[in-house]
């Protein structure tokens, strides 16, 4: 049992190791300075960097952050304190279960019927929605779950002193589990940092400076989707260290995230 | 809502005049002299329901004011229901139900136009488990401070601190208010709940069971405590431990499956119980 356990989990880590070895190694040669500061070239030309797509890959992760969080937080919170045994309750926690695993491609072609076609023309907010929408199930469900972890004699001793039952939720079960509702929307972060299929719909791409959200923006994991297969080796190794970058941003929000529920009551209790 | 119960009286909690008498809470089951002593709640006609099933059955009962009074009985005979009663806490429940009349100062506070929060300052509790929330000891007593009126900041310290050594922690927290109220003791903790009850200067404060989590020092900590808290508060405490009830309460009701047998001074309840079902209980026959 040990001995087959073990296997499987060091041939798990074989492959993840490899494939973070062979990004590091592909993808730091192409790291440089010009990589953060500079625009593409034209096709075939060597140099120039992917600063526009750094940008727009921040931007539109910060929209989509802005819309999705409040959303999933205040559903999550009603299904949790509100709605547990309502019939709208059930059918929102179904939906929400259905959509966590709906392909993300699925997703872009919704947001390119309802905002890109209607309003002609690819942008950055079509692409920011796109990943809200990817989102929003993450952190309904996470919030659902912490808030279930929040004893009832808590949410009983905050009632029995007079206080109303939304300052019980904001300023009790909130903060009690503060770290798991920190920890879920960072994981829904780094989820939606890596997916390029919602983003070909409604963000399209976007060589040049672009912060208009209304107008295509470029985006890492689009640019690395074109210069991948393209007959450039100037742009496929670009394209490697844009994969490091995404990459590296994921690993990044995945750890702070566990920093923090390792540093917060979630973790003890 | 609009705040459908008269404000509390702060600072000494004098009985408010309430058309209550002695004579006019009659109830089964009681049998002892109350002439002189002011009421603070009579129960009358108390049924209770989980759903269908019948929790309490017919209970009326007088809580004297500035006295402890304890609820006795075995597990599951209704007397953490009844106590949840006096401050609605079963309001929280669907399928929880109560009808009849509890009168706290003449009011009846099963009433559906009651404000609850109101009513909830009013009547502080105390649970079983320690509960102190996520923030720091000073938060934790200032939480019902702040939430039927506001209380400006320097005012906030004074009775932060008054509560603390009401509920006699203040030497023991007053180095590390910024603390977190979940690293201190389980008896620390439950004092920092008595304290959180009493800072918001309620009339009436319930303890379901507030010892029996702890330990016999903290118990004995907490039973001083209650002894002192009734010069100013008016106290209800449900245990499972009659030695207690005997130690600290004035009167004691003994429940049993959801009906008061008997009701009266602690003393003569344990001494000379009228009703065969209590000395039973007493001499540990059942329960």
């Amino acid at each position: 049992m040990l001995v087959l356990s073990g296997a499987s989990a060091l041939f798990g880590l074989f492959w993840l190791f490899w494939i973070l070895g062979t990004l590091v190694w592909r993808g730091v040669p192409a790291l440089n300075w010009a990589f953060f500061t500079q625009l593409p070239t034209p096709p075939g030309m060597v140099g120039g960097g992917l600063a526009n797509a750094i940008v727009g890959t921040l931007l539109i992760t910060l929209v989509a952050t802005a819309i999705g969080v409040p959303v999933g937080l205040m559903a999550g919170t009603y299904l949790a304190e509100f709605g547990r045994q309502s019939a709208l309750g059930r059918a929102v926690r179904f939906v929400a279960d259905v959509m966590t695993s709906a392909p993300s491609i699925v997703v872009g072609v919704f947001v390119y019927a309802v905002l890109v076609q209607p309003f002609h023309g690819f942008s950055g907010l079509a692409g920011a929605v796109a990943l809200a929408i990817i989102m929003i199930p993450v952190v309904v469900r996470t919030t659902e779950e912490m808030l279930r972890l929040v004893p009832n004699s808590l949410r009983e001793a905050a009632l029995a002193l007079g206080a109303p039952y939304w300052k019980v939720v904001m300023r009790v079960c909130y903060r009690r589990v503060f770290g798991g509702l920190t920890t879920g929307v960072l994981l829904a972060i780094a989820r939606v940092s890596g997916e390029t299929a919602p983003l070909l719909f409604t963000s399209l791409n976007n060589p040049y400076w672009s912060a208009d959200l209304t107008k295509p923006m470029g985006t890492l994991n689009v640019t690395l989707f074109n210069y991948a297969m393209s007959p450039y080796d100037d742009w496929r190794a670009k394209a490697w260290a844009a994969a490091l970058l995404i990459t590296m941003g994921v690993l990044c929000t995945t750890i702070v995230a566990r920093v923090v529920v390792s540093r917060t009551q979630i973790g003890r209790s | 809502m609009s705040l459908t119960m008269p404000p509390p009286p702060l600072g000494v909690a004098a009985p408010a005049a309430g058309p209550e008498t002695v004579q006019d809470a009659s109830s089964a089951g009681r049998d002892c002299d109350l002439s002189g002593r002011a009421l603070r709640i009579s129960v009358r006609s108390l049924n209770f329901y989980y759903g269908s099933q019948q929790a309490l059955k017919n209970i009326s009962l007088p809580i004297v004011a500035q006295e402890v009074t304890a609820f006795i009985g075995p597990s599951g005979c209704g007397k953490s229901t009844l106590i949840r009663c006096f401050n609605r806490m079963y309001d929280l429940y669907r399928g929880q139900r109560a009808t009849g009349e509890i009168l706290l100062d003449g009011q009846n506070l099963l009433d559906k136009d009651v404000d609850v929060a109101a009513l909830r300052a009013r009547v502080g509790m105390v649970f079983q488990k320690p509960t102190p929330f996520p923030m720091s000891i000073f938060d934790n007593v200032a939480f019902g401070l702040g939430l039927q009126e506001a209380v400006p900041k320097s005012l906030l310290r004074e009775r932060v601190e008054q509560a603390l050594r009401r509920a006699a922690l203040w030497d023991e927290v007053k180095d590390k208010l910024k603390h977190s109220g979940m690293s201190l003791s389980g008896g620390q903790q439950q004092r920092l709940c008595i304290a959180r009850a009493i800072a918001v200067e309620p009339e009436v404060i319930l303890m379901d069971e507030p010892a029996s989590a702890l330990d016999p020092i903290a118990t004995a900590r907490i039973e001083e405590l209650v002894e002192e808290l009734k010069e100013r508060y008016t106290i209800v405490i449900v245990t499972h431990n009659m030695q207690q009830a005997a130690r600290v309460a004035g009167y004691t009701a003994f429940l049993y499956l959801g009906e008061l047998v008997e009701f009266g001074e602690t003393e003569k309840l344990f001494t000379t119980p009228k009703q065969t079902r209590t000395r039973d209980y007493l001499t540990g026959r059942f329960g």
